[in-house]
Parts: structure tokens; C-alpha cells; sequence
């Protein structure tokens, strides 16, 4: 579960200082597939960087599974990253020249699993992610895009994490492929019941989540679940972005 | 992440450009193998100098006339013009002064020698019966010069190897490659008849006194027919042993301040070198020569070990989006920094060990051409690879501190 209070975020200071994010605040449940959308300079980057424990906000607090994250340092950062997090970004995801199935078991390297597990637990991420066994052992510079992406996924929930988190997952990729990656998104949360914040500017990517949260300038303009609400909302942000 | 993860990480990440990883590994070879090479030439150049020192005879005390000085004027002809040595000097030196194993006259002078239709200009010693002991001088053929044929004047002369091969020529067929029959045959010194009674044995040794390139004539006929006074070139003294060497040198100079009613010292008209000192001094060249040799290859280790840190530096600005990634999945500033710090080392050690062949084959090869005889020393193989090894961290220590401690967020962003 995900708890964000009166987030801000501050960059710089005196007079050059510039406030990302004016006082955030909502809540996660596990399970949720949740898009944060908003246009260039809301503030969504910055939220996703703190969502993701890559930074702390300036003020305010994050409970991740009721544990405070919002005054950790790098070290105990990198530790919650480690165990609760699984991040695809729009690009750069995988390592260059190095398998797939390589790729996957990074994560959890780092998290010190015992090297004979960590194939089995890979294999079944990627199963899991719509890969198929054939690219198992293919390079990552072999793949396509959407095969990158679903690669990205794998990689994402191997660990077992809270929250997976992915930031414009889908644009560097054409719309059916896009859709294909949203569908793999959208199947884990359905049958694993993992817990999915997809950050976006595209209306249509948003609307595969079930619930949308719309920041513009640093605050939440809306904050919506029913289906008919949070078409208006996606709706009225077209049309005023 | 164990240890067998960082060796799997550092094999990918060094397989995967190999070109550049070679030559960074090419700087720290030749680095660590010119010096292991160049420390053995000169470890080898240095024995060679001390035993060269030790073949002019051991225990061997020189004593040696001073330095002419014209009275007003002051100007000095340097040590050994002065006339001052007299035969009486060296009885007292054997008779007086305790433990003396021998004592050898000597008269030398350089003089134009005539054969066999051919001409050479050596060194004229003339010595005594001790002589070969004290230096050990060797024969070949014949035999040395007797005190008999001393006291008799007789003019004969043993040769050294070079003279005999410069003046008579050479014989493959024979081992030494000395023609036969030479000893018997006459010899014109300063166009005075010598016959030749023996010839030395080799000694090696080039350039300024070689013992090779020398005439052995007895001391009393080159008093009287060669250098036409009673005044002696060079006492030699052996002593009993080297712990007594110090004892002999002081007596003698006491001894032969008396006899020249000299009361101070400073104005010795003489003076007396001992062979441990050249040899001192000797190996003291040998040392610096190694040390300088030594700084030398040091310097191209240096430069490779600041190859190894470009190559590092170039990597960690080239991955920074990698190590962005890795931090975001998970790996902590220890786990980012063992790996770039691993990678340097694992250069360093691939470098060290090639190296270390690399040398010691080429101070076997100069050894094996017969340039000199070279010595590798243990010291030299772990002194370079534990430089190599600590250069590897010190110089991988800085990239890998930069690349643990790049915000993930702006390592992944950047272009």
C-alpha cells in the first residue's frame, strides 16, 4: 500500500529555487492499476522518482507497506528499490550484449538469491510477461521493441516487488505494439493482482488503468476511478493540454 | 552479489570491448616486464662488476706512490708520479707488520713491444714470485717468473693471453685458442730481448687493465733495464683474512709515515687503497645502476597504471546510463563500486601475469645471446606485481568511487 501525504519537492534554492510538486497527497491500495498522467513540466516525473525511491520529497511523507521512506538515505533507498520495486522505463531497460534471461536475473543478483534460483524464478517472470522460451537466450540488442519492453516487465516483477512502476513504458513503441505491452501490464494486475502506477502523457495509454490521477503544475487536479468520470477527465485533458 | 557475480559481471564488461581492455592491459605489460627485465640486467651488470673486482685477487691491499707536486707552483701530476716506493718499504711491510700473507713488488710502465714481425704497446709489469698468489694470475703454459731470475736479471717475460694473440696469432684447434710453441721465442720490450717463459690464463675483464693485455717481466730487471731506477709502481699486500684488512691498511700507513718522516698524515706521500673499498664502491654502482634502471621501467608502469584509470574513467562516463539502471534495480553504491574496481584490477593482475612471462623471457633471451649475464630476482616479480596490483586500485579507485556515487536519476536521463 502506498501512502503519499502534503508531498514537495524543491529543487534549488534562493531565488533560483522551483517547487515540482506543491503538496501531493493520495493513496495506493495493492492491486490498484493506477496511471499518473499529466503534461511535460506537472510535476510526474518528480512524483515517479519519489513513488520509486530513486529520491525523497523535500517535505511531506511516503509510507510504502507502512514504512516510511520519505527521509531514508541512498544506502537504505537502494535497499527498498532492491525488495519492493520493479521499474520499466521507455528506454535504455535492458543491458546491452547480454541475454535475456541474464537481463532478468540482475535484479535479483543484487538481491543475493541463490544463484540456482535465479533462472527458475526468471523463466517464470518471463512466461508471465508473454515471452516466449526461443528468446530466452537471445541478446538484448536481437529483441524488438515490444519484446524489450515485455523483457522490461519480467525484469520488473521477478522480484515480487509492491509496486511495479513504468515510466512511459510505451513511448518509443507504435500503437499495436504499445497496446500489446499495456495488455501484458494490464494481465498482471488481473491475475496476479500486482500492483501497477504507469506514468504518462498519452490519454489513450491512461486509459488501460483503472483509476487516473491528472497532476498539472505540482498539484492533483483529479483524481478519478468510475469509468464514465474518468473518461471526462481524460477527455478534458486532451483537450486543455 | 558474491564473488563469483562480480568475476561473471567484470567478464562481460571487459569481453565486451576487447580491443580497448588489450590495450590497457598492453601498457601494464610492458610496464611490469621492463621492469622485471631491466632489474635483472642490472642486477646481473652488478654481479658482474663485483666479481670482476673480486678476480683482481682477494684481501689485496694496493699501496701506491702519491702525487708529484712542484713546491710553490703546486701543481699536482696525480697519485702515482711520485717516486717515493722503494724495496725497502715493501721488506718492512712483510717483516714488520702483522698479519701479512705476502707482499709483491711491482714496476709498470708502458713500452712498445716488437715479434713475429708484428708491434703492440702494453703494459710492463714487473713482479715477483708471490705475484700470482696475491692476484690470482694463473699459467697457462710454462711457468711464472721465479725471485731467482729476479735477483739474476734475467730477461724473461710471461705473457698474457691477448699479447700472445695479438702478436702471434691465434689457433682455433687449440681450446684456449693460443698457438702453440710461443713460449720459447724472444720478445723485443723498449728493443731489449726478452725470451718467453710462460704464458697466463684468461681472465676476461675489458678496457683499462685488463689482466689479459700484460707482460709479466721480474721485478729487478725492470728496475734495471726498463725503468732505470730503484723506485717500485705499486706494493701489493695480502692479508690474512678480510676482517684484518683494516688492521693492515692502518699499520702500513703508520709504518710508512715512519720510514718517510712524515708527522702528518694529510701529507702521506703515499697512499693505500684497499680492494674491499673498490669493491664497496663497486657494487654501490651496480646498486644505483638497478635503481635507475629500475626507476625507468617504473615510470612506463606508472603510465600504465594511468592508462588503466583512463580506460576506467572513459568506461564509467560511457555506462553511466547502465549503472543508472542497476542502482534502480536494486544494486547498492558497494555493489557499483566492487565492479568497477574489479575490472581495474582484474586488468592489472591479466597485465601483471602476462608481464611477469613477458620478462622473464626477455632476461632469459639477453642472457642466452651472451650480452650479460642477467639475475631475476624475486624481489623484482613481486615488487612489480604488487605495484601493478595496487596501481589497479588506486587507479581503478577513483572511477568506481565516481560511478557508485552518480544519482540514479540523472544517470539515467543521461545522453
Amino acid at each position: 500500500m502506498i501512502e503519499v501525504k502534503n508531498i514537495t519537492k524543491t529543487y534549488g534554492n534562493g531565488d533560483m529555487a522551483f517547487q515540482a510538486l506543491k503538496g501531493v497527497s493520495f493513496t495506493i491500495e495493492d492491486g490498484e492499476f493506477v496511471a499518473i498522467m499529466g503534461p511535460s513540466g506537472s510535476g510526474k516525473s518528480t512524483m515517479m522518482h519519489i513513488l520509486g525511491c530513486l529520491d525523497t520529497p523535500t517535505s511531506g511523507t511516503y509510507k510504502l507497506d507502512n514504512k516510511d521512506v520519505s527521509k531514508m538515505d541512498d544506502e537504505e533507498l537502494a535497499e527498498i528499490r532492491k525488495d519492493k520495486i520493479g521499474f520499466v522505463f521507455q528506454s535504455f531497460n535492458l543491458l546491452p550484449r547480454t541475454t535475456v534471461l541474464r537481463n532478468v536475473m540482475l535484479p535479483l543478483m543484487y538481491a543475493g538469491v541463490p544463484e540456482d534460483e535465479r533462472a527458475a524464478r526468471a523463466k517464470e517472470a518471463l512466461l508471465s510477461a508473454g515471452m516466449v522460451e526461443t528468446h530466452f537466450m537471445h541478446k538484448s540488442n536481437e529483441l524488438s521493441g515490444g519484446q524489450i519492453q515485455r523483457v522490461a516487465i519480467a525484469r520488473a516483477l521477478v522480484n515480487d516487488p509492491s509496486l511495479i512502476l513504468a515510466d512511459e513504458p510505451t513511448g518509443n513503441l507504435d500503437t499495436k505494439t504499445g497496446e500489446i505491452v499495456l495488455g501484458t501490464f494490464q494481465k498482471l494486475n488481473k491475475d496476479f493482482g500486482s500492483t501497477i502506477v504507469l506514468i504518462t502523457h498519452e490519454p489513450d495509454i491512461a486509459e488501460h488503468a483503472q483509476r487516473i490521477i491528472v497532476l498539472r503544475d505540482g498539484v492533483i487536479v483529479s483524481d478519478t476511478k468510475n469509468h464514465k468520470q474518468k473518461m471526462a477527465a481524460i477527455h478534458k485533458e486532451a483537450q486543455t493540454s | 552479489m558474491t564473488f563469483k557475480d562480480t568475476l561473471e559481471e567484470t567478464y562481460a564488461a571487459l569481453s565486451a570491448n576487447r580491443v580497448r581492455s588489450s590495450l590497457t592491459i598492453l601498457g601494464i605489460v610492458i610496464g611490469i616486464s621492463s621492469v622485471i627485465a631491466l632489474v635483472s640486467v642490472g642486477q646481473g651488470a652488478s654481479a658482474s662488476i663485483s666479481s670482476s673486482v673480486a678476480a683482481l685477487g682477494s684481501n689485496l691491499l694496493e699501496v701506491m706512490p702519491g702525487a708529484t707536486r712542484n713546491i710553490g707552483a703546486g701543481v699536482s701530476a696525480g697519485r702515482g708520479t711520485a717516486k717515493t716506493l722503494t724495496q725497502g718499504d715493501a721488506d718492512a711491510i712483510l717483516s714488520s707488520v702483522s698479519n701479512v700473507q705476502a707482499v709483491s713488488d711491482e714496476v709498470s710502465g708502458s713500452y712498445q713491444i716488437v715479434a713475429n714481425a708484428n708491434n703492440t704497446r702494453v703494459t710492463v709489469d714487473g713482479v715477483n714470485e708471490t705475484y700470482p698468489s696475491i692476484r690470482n694470475v694463473q699459467i697457462d703454459q710454462g711457468s711464472f717468473i721465479t725471485d731467482q731470475q729476479s735477483v739474476s736479471l734475467n730477461k724473461v717475460a710471461v705473457l698474457g693471453p691477448t699479447v700472445v694473440t695479438d702478436l702471434f696469432g691465434t689457433d682455433t684447434t687449440q681450446p684456449d685458442g693460443l698457438p702453440t710453441g710461443v713460449v720459447g721465442q724472444t720478445i723485443r720490450i723498449n728493443n731489449i730481448d726478452f725470451t718467453i717463459v710462460g704464458i697466463t690464463v684468461a681472465k676476461g675483464g675489458s678496457g683499462f687493465g685488463s689482466q689479459d693485455n700484460m707482460i709479466y717481466i721480474p721485478v729487478q730487471t725492470a728496475e734495471r733495464f726498463l725503468a732505470g731506477n730503484d723506485y717500485l709502481s705499486t706494493i701489493d699486500v695480502q692479508a690474512n683474512s678480510s676482517s684484518a684488512m683494516t688492521q693492515v691498511q692502518n699499520d702500513i700507513t703508520t709504518l710508512l709515515l715512519t720510514r718517510h718522516n712524515i708527522t702528518d698524515p694529510t701529507l702521506a706521500d703515499f697512499s693505500v687503497l684497499n680492494q674491499a673499498d673498490i669493491l664497496a664502491s663497486a657494487s654501490s654502482i651496480g646498486t644505483t645502476l638497478t635503481y635507475l634502471l629500475g626507476a625507468i621501467a617504473g615510470i612506463s608502469l606508472l603510465v600504465g597504471g594511468i592508462g588503466i584509470m583512463n580506460m576506467m574513467l572513459t568506461t564509467v562516463t560511457e555506462r553511466t546510463r547502465e549503472i543508472g539502471l542497476r542502482k534502480a534495480i536494486g544494486a547498492r553504491r558497494g555493489d557499483i563500486s566492487t565492479q568497477f574496481l574489479v575490472e581495474a584490477v582484474a586488468l592489472t593482475v591479466i597485465g601483471g601475469i602476462i608481464g611477469i612471462v613477458l620478462g622473464v623471457s626477455i632476461s632469459l633471451a639477453v642472457s642466452w645471446s651472451g650480452l650479460i649475464t642477467t639475475s631475476i630476482s624475486w624481489e623484482a616479480i613481486v615488487l612489480a606485481f604488487g605495484v601493478s596490483a595496487a596501481i589497479g586500485i588506486a587507479f581503478g579507485w577513483y572511477p568506481a568511487r565516481r560511478a557508485a556515487s552518480l544519482n540514479p536519476i540523472e544517470a539515467l536521463r543521461f545522453e
